[in-house]
């Protein structure tokens, strides 16, 4: 069956204080579409480091949350959204141990391990858009 | 930012519960203020209370650890305290231990780990 979006939320990450807001936006849909404790942290925990990456390295950009339904489950789809310098070295990025100063190296490599689905498109000197998915568990 | 997050004396242990928002101004003065109280103190155990967070990414517990790494260099053993089922559950996933820092399941237990016994009240 066809995924239909059932609801969609546009969210600017420009200050530090946009992740807090996107982050808080997003548990609310968690929380009403049921999704457990541990689902509902998982994408708030993975929603807080790909909004920090838009702010910290895209020099800002914008969320959009779509509520979805494949007609048997519920998900949350957030693609995030800069136009900064993009990634020039993926692999290194997504294998975890690239560091920078204000985050871990773990933001792309964790989130993609917090979600169902992971989707990284980035162009150099164009910016990166990175799309995850979370369903809800029976 | 400072004495956003309480710090609290307790013999000769600090405790300190992180129940809002960490932002970056917020995170510093938070670890500045423990620091200064290690100093004022003469602490030798240190609490961290996160029982009150529902989520804890990357950037939260790298302040945490962090601040456990810089109360050691003054001789101050960390205990994190109070993690969520959810929140560790999710740590792990991502892949991230909180290297450095000892935890313990409540304050009780973090208090224990200390050394420091708190006296029980009896039941009248």
């Amino acid at each position: 069956m066809a995924e239909e979006i059932l609801a969609n939320h546009a969210m600017k990450l420009e200050t530090e204080d946009d992740i807090i807001a996107v982050r808080r936006r997003v548990k609310e849909i968690a929380e009403q579409r049921k999704f457990d404790t541990f689902a509902i942290a998982a994408i708030t925990t993975a929603t807080s480091e790909l909004a920090r990456n838009v702010i910290v390295h895209g020099r800002g950009g914008s969320a959009s949350i779509d509520e979805i339904s494949d007609g048997l489950r519920n998900g949350i789809r957030i693609a995030f959204v800069d136009h900064g310098p993009g990634i020039a070295d993926v692999t290194r990025v997504m294998s975890g141990g690239y560091s920078t100063a204000r985050s871990m190296g773990l933001g792309l490599s964790g989130s993609k391990r917090l979600v169902d689905a992971f989707e990284l498109d980035t162009k150099a000197g164009q910016g990166t858009r990175v799309t995850v998915t979370k369903w809800k568990r029976f | 930012m400072s004495g956003q997050i309480p710090i609290l004396t307790i013999g000769s242990t600090l405790l300190t519960t992180v129940h809002i928002e960490l932002r970056d101004a917020v995170a510093e003065a938070f670890q500045g203020d423990v620091l200064l109280a290690i100093e004022k103190t003469g602490a030798t155990g240190l609490v961290i209370d996160i029982s009150g967070l529902d989520m804890v990414d990357s950037y939260v517990a790298r302040i945490v650890a962090e601040t456990g790494r810089m109360a050691k260099l003054m001789g101050t053993e960390t205990v994190l305290v109070g993690m969520r089922p959810e929140v560790a559950a999710t740590l792990v996933r991502m892949g991230y231990t909180m290297e450095g820092v000892r935890t313990a399941l409540n304050l009780d237990s973090g208090l224990e780990l200390l050394g420091h016994v708190v006296p029980k009240r009896k039941a009248r």
